[in-house]
């Protein structure tokens, strides 16, 4: 056999190891028995300092070729070992996926749709220029009635169903607000005019049945300035409804009434359309009672120390757990106050969903069956 | 306030049509509550005769009748005994609606025998008690013709709410004058002729006092009280009030027609002369509805020489009232002060019809009209002669007149209205004007709402509005200001917004409890005096709530008592310190209860515990601007909580801004809940405002480009050191290389000795300027170790 002959053979034989090496030990067995210090290929070369220069020129390319060879056949097993291993262990690895998550407070929270729809109101009426103000739930008989033209013998302070607390040892009782109007006394009394502002708040009446509870929510809106009529106020209302209801245009109906802090007084009727269940608001030729309205009774003003002879101004009352059950199908008022968790979770908000003019008010269209 | 078309009619003369009056009505402010519609009612009944009848195979006392109607012959079964050919009756179709009951008649076999149709009582139909048979038409009613004009029951019936400043819309001849004015039709004259009685009074009147300043009165000697006439009852009936007796009848038909309300008296049950006086204390009557008033100085009594008859405009006495029997009628037409009837009214609560005109104001001038009338119905009905009228006192004529500038129409609503338009409703209203530049506006009598003063302008510019059409009021956009809207809220709204969101946002559920709670429970959390309602609207929901705990532990009790074994509620509102305006709080309160891990795959299921309170503390002060790093945690003095397992928030100790712990067991019991139960409530308004408008820039950021790195250090310490020592010393040791402290280990037993426990701490070291050397790490090493044993009397653990 030819030295030639030997060199093919042991390639043939060392390619055929690689090969067939199993895993990377048996790889790197075949390795160090070829390339190792002791290796078949490391004995050869180490041949060639024996040779003649002659010999060297001849075997030293080949057996060099040789080596390149072997050790680019070792890597490329190597690599292709270590993808299988890899697999292997990616398979064993393995997990059931549809195991199911704790609970994610961020998508478990809910803000309650009176929050909600109070962050509506505020935001919309914002746009519109009015402040938020507030008022004690605890009201004397001056703030709640008297400086709203509701004398003491007046019929109305009966239909109002007031709570009151025991008169103290002069025979003044404080009484629990049945309405936000007191609010609108308080803040001008410490401000100047012009005023524009809303006054949302918890209100009492000592009235309980299907629609009514003890506790409820008002907002109160008012304007004073020395020009505000009563088209502003049409105009205000129905700017805020067709927003907060998000249509193009709701048209409301003004209706002669009586409160005795406006004077003309109007309850504001909304234009809709019922659709079996459903109320369709803004279109449609049916009413629905959503507040009432009026113009400041020059007496009003002049209770909050403002000069009724230059100013006037519009106020306007609306029902806020109404608005929530309008514009999110919630059927009883009862269940608002209840606490009951799945209620809660079911008409409640998540605390990303915070609504602005730019975005809409509620994320109604955010995604399609 | 109830009345029908025709009665309308009586007042006012138009051709309009039941739906066009009913919505004028409603947009002239005269709202429309409820419409009965008699021929809408009857609707799928009609006349039939019945033509023939066999009894029926299967009951003695059913017949099986042939009936004849507009639409051919049927058969149907019943079981009225006055059922027989030829009678003509009242033929109730499929689909009618049973007046009576509300039934929809539908096709229906009775004892086997298919039955088409029901041939119909009195009572069945709402009109009459008569169950024994049905109804029995006259022979010439046309079969077929309709149900509605067969019964007479063609009169619809409306009903307006009435808002309390239109006293004179109590009477149907002022709902016709608002309808005449809003142009549909003309208000007719008043033709009642009165009757002049001849023989002077034989009863002489007088009046004492302010609240009744004059009392009319006319004896009708030899009347005959019977029965009204049908045409009467029918009407009476048709507003829901029963006939009684015909004086009795007028006196309810004049308040309704004209909204006077009058008394008549039996004179014979008079001794002497009446007086309208206030009444003596301890003096009593017993008044119509059979009870026995106690009266006070306060009251008006109508009262003669034996003492009081009745409450002046609110009842009269069972005494002195009329019966069949009367003979001789006394008829009172008075006039009361609104606010005196009121209170009485209020004081005696006793509702009638009088006391409600009274209160909101019956037109003065109508005293003699209305005793006019009456007279003239009486006679007219009952027979008999009247003596002259007496009266005592006078009438208290206002006389009022306003002045008024036309533009106040166009300043105040936007409408414009012309000046002719604006006179031609006024004077259709009763008001009479004297034009000019400015307007002297003379209000009629029956118009007590509409004032003198400041407001006048208003009330004029109301009744030209309301009567014009507020529909034509031009909606106008409100000045705009340039530019961006400005923010509107408030610092603590702002916060209230933000605390609201992080808390949802942490998995809490938003609650709104009631803002009052049973007396029990108010005590449970130390309920200042004077929150308790005089009126409550039950014992549950007594006391003004002194925290919002209670609300959310009766929500934690009913949750549990449903099943629900985790749950997280928080509340954002006010608490109550006292009964006086403004003495409330505004709370951010929360509570976790039951589980905080459910039962789950991954590890363990864990109960809710106080450092989950203290987090969301912490999370609803963040959202007010207070770092959690610059809270401390200290002793919590409340005794709502678990006293070891609890503490409050403070940046400077004598500010605390929050409270958090387990609940104490204690209440728990009380409210009856039965899982872990932690809370926490933060006071934002504890937490200072920012000084001027506050840069939202930030301050420079130093970011240092070397590697930290980190050294874990335990030590051993008396059980009674708290954590929050340790950290302390150790971040003081040295401020500018330490970055961070973390605890990552504290235990006791296992083999340490009684008393002591091992806190272990990560230092985190941030080199500035250079990489630490050995030499640096040790040193600073040696200080951490120092400061801890120094400030806590601990020792590092070899």
């Amino acid at each position: 056999m030819s030295a030639e002959q030997n060199l093919d053979e042991l390639e043939t034989q060392l390619m055929q190891q690689i090969s067939g090496a199993a895993d990377a030990p048996a790889l790197e067995a075949v390795r160090v028995a070829s390339l190792g210090k002791k290796g078949s290929v490391s004995a050869l070369l180490k041949t060639l300092g024996g040779m003649s220069a002659e010999e060297r020129q001849v075997n030293g390319p080949a057996f060099n070729e040789l080596r390149d060879r072997i050790t680019k056949a070792i890597t490329a097993k190597k690599s292709e070992l270590d993808i299988a291993a890899l697999n292997a262990r990616l398979i064993d690895e393995k997990q059931d996926m549809t195991l199911p998550l704790l609970d994610d407070p961020l998508l478990e929270g809910r803000l309650h749709p009176v929050s909600q729809v109070m962050e509506e109101i505020s935001a919309i009426f914002a746009d519109m220029g009015f402040d938020v103000a507030e008022g004690p739930d605890i009201e004397s008989e001056f703030y709640n009635f008297t400086a709203l033209n509701i004398p003491e013998a007046h019929p109305a302070r009966q239909m109002h169903d007031t709570f009151y607390f025991e008169p103290d040892e002069n025979g003044e009782r404080l009484l629990l607000r049945t309405h936000t109007s007191p609010v609108q006394v308080r803040t001008m009394e410490n401000g100047e005019p012009p005023f524009r502002f809303i006054a949302p708040g918890r209100t009492y009446r000592c009235d309980s049945d299907q629609t009514h509870t003890p506790m409820f929510h008002q907002v109160e809106g008012l304007v004073v300035d020395e020009t505000t009529h009563m088209g502003h106020l049409k105009h205000t209302v129905e700017a805020f409804l067709a927003a907060f209801f998000e249509v193009d245009d709701i048209a409301i109906r003004l209706r002669p009434s009586y409160f005795p802090f406006t004077e003309p007084s109007m309850e504001m009727d909304m234009q809709c359309r019922r659709d079996g269940n459903q109320l369709i608001v803004g279109e449609g030729d049916d009413w629905m009672e959503i507040g009432g309205s009026g113009m400041i009774n020059p007496e009003v003003l002049g209770h909050a120390g403002v000069d009724a002879t230059k100013y006037q101004g519009f106020a306007f009352g609306m029902g806020i757990d109404r608005l929530a059950m309008l514009k999110y199908g919630a059927p009883d008022l009862r269940a608002f106050f209840e606490s009951d968790v799945r209620w809660l979770k079911h008409y409640g908000f998540m605390p990303m969903d915070v609504p602005g003019l730019a975005a809409g008010l509620s994320n109604k269209s955010l995604s399609g069956k | 306030m109830k009345f029908t078309l025709n009665w309308l009619h009586d007042h006012l003369d138009t051709d309009a049509s039941l739906e066009a009056i009913v919505d004028k009505l409603t947009l002239i402010g005269l709202e429309v509550e409820e419409l009965v519609d008699p021929a809408a009612m009857f609707d799928n009944f009609e006349v039939a005769e019945i033509t023939a009848t066999e009894p029926h195979p299967d009951a003695d006392k059913l017949q099986i009748c042939t009936v004849k109607s507009g639409s051919g012959e049927q058969k149907l079964v019943c079981g009225a005994p006055n059922a027989r050919p030829g009678l003509k009756g009242i033929l109730a179709q499929q689909g009618a609606v049973i007046p009576s009951n509300g039934m929809v008649l539908g096709k229906a076999k009775i004892r086997g025998v298919e039955s088409n149709g029901m041939m119909c009582s009195g009572a069945e139909l709402g009109l009459s008690g008569d169950h024994d048979g049905i109804i029995e038409l006259d022979a010439d009613v046309a079969i077929g013709s309709s149900a509605a004009q067969a019964l007479g029951q063609i009169d619809p019936m409306i009903e307006i709410a009435i808002t309390p400043n239109r006293p004179d819309c109590l009477g149907v001849r002022g709902i016709a004058r608002d309808l005449a004015a809003a142009g549909l039709g003309t208000l007719k004259a008043d033709t009642a002729t009165p009757v002049k009685g001849d023989k002077p009074s034989a009863i002489e009147i007088n009046v004492e006092g302010d609240t009744c300043p004059v009392f009319a009165g006319c004896l009708i000697e030899g009347v005959q009280n019977q029965a009204s006439p049908e045409w009467l009852q029918t009407r009476l009936r048709a507003i829901g009030l029963n006939p009684i007796s015909a004086l009795v009848d007028i006196t309810n038909y004049i308040s309704y027609d004209r909204g006077r309300p009058l008394h008549v008296y039996d004179a014979d049950k008079i001794s002497g002369g009446l007086t309208a006086r206030q009444a003596k204390s301890g003096e009593s009557f017993v008044a119509l509805d059979e009870q026995t008033y106690e009266l006070t100085q306060a009251d008006c009594v109508i009262a003669d020489d034996n003492g009081v008859l009745g409450l002046g405009g609110i009842m009269g006495g069972m005494e002195s009232g009329s019966s069949l029997e009367t003979k001789n009628v006394l008829v009172e037409s008075a006039w009361f002060d609104a606010v005196a009837i009121a209170m009485s009214g209020r004081h005696h609560h006793i509702e009638s019809d009088a006391r409600y005109r009274f209160e909101r104001g019956v037109d003065p001038a109508s005293v003699e009209a209305g005793l006019n009338l009456a007279v003239r119905m009486i006679v007219d009905i009952c027979g008999g002669t009247p003596h002259a009228p007496a009266m005592g006192g006078q009438v208290p004529v206002a006389d009022m007149k306003v002045d008024f500038d036309p533009a106040r129409v166009q300043q105040l609503t936007g409408l414009m209205v012309a000046e002719e338009e604006m006179q031609r409703i006024l004077e259709a209203l009763g008001f009479t004007i004297e034009t000019g530049k400015t307007w002297v506006v003379a209000v009629p009598s029956w118009r007590p709402d509409v004032v003198a003063g400041l407001q006048s302008s208003a009330h004029i510019v109301e009744e030209i509005t309301r009567i014009y059409g507020l529909q034509e009021v031009p909606s106008t956009p409100l000045p705009k200001r340039t530019g961006v809207a400005q923010p509107t809220l408030t610092l603590s709204q702002r916060r209230a917004s933000l605390m609201r969101r992080a808390l949802a946002g942490r998995g809490m559920l938003e609650a709104l409890t009631w803002s009052f709670v049973s007396q029990e429970q108010a005590s449970l959390f130390n309920v200042a005096d004077g929150l308790k309602l005089a009126n409550p609207i039950s014992s549950e929901l007594s006391h003004m709530r002194p925290s919002l705990l209670p609300g959310l532990l009766n929500a934690v009790q009913r949750n549990s008592d449903r099943g629900t074994q985790s749950l997280a509620l928080f509340e954002l509102g006010n608490e109550f310190l006292a009964a006086e305006p403004g003495a409330q709080r505004f709370v951010g309160a929360g509570v976790r209860a039951g589980l905080a891990t459910p039962k789950n795959w991954q590890g363990r299921t864990t109960s809710v515990d106080a450092y989950q309170a203290r987090a969301d503390a912490q999370a609803a002060l963040a959202a007010c601007g207070v770092e959690a790093s610059a809270l401390q945690v200290l002793p919590s003095p409340s005794d709502s909580y678990h006293p070891g397992r609890s503490g409050i928030l403070a940046r400077n100790p004598k500010q605390p801004m929050a409270v958090f712990g387990e609940v104490h067991p204690a209440i728990l019991q009380a409210f009856g809940i039965d899982m872990p139960v932690v809370a926490f409530e933060v006071y934002p308004d504890t937490v200072p405002a920012p000084k001027g408008s506050g840069s939202p820039a930030r301050s420079a950021l130093d970011l240092p480009n070397l590697q930290s790195l980190r050294r874990d250090f335990a030590f051993e310490v008396g059980a009674d050191v708290q954590a929050a020592q340790l950290v302390r010393a150790a971040k003081g040791a040295d401020k500018k290389l330490i970055s961070e402290v973390r605890v990552f280990d504290a235990f006791e037993g296992g083999n340490l000795a009684e008393g002591v426990k091992s806190i272990a701490l990560e230092v985190t070291l941030q080199p500035s300027e250079a990489t630490l050397t050995d030499v640096d790490i040790e040193a600073v090493t040696a200080k951490i170790t120092e400061a801890v044993e120094k400030a806590t009397g601990g020792k590092l653990r070899g």
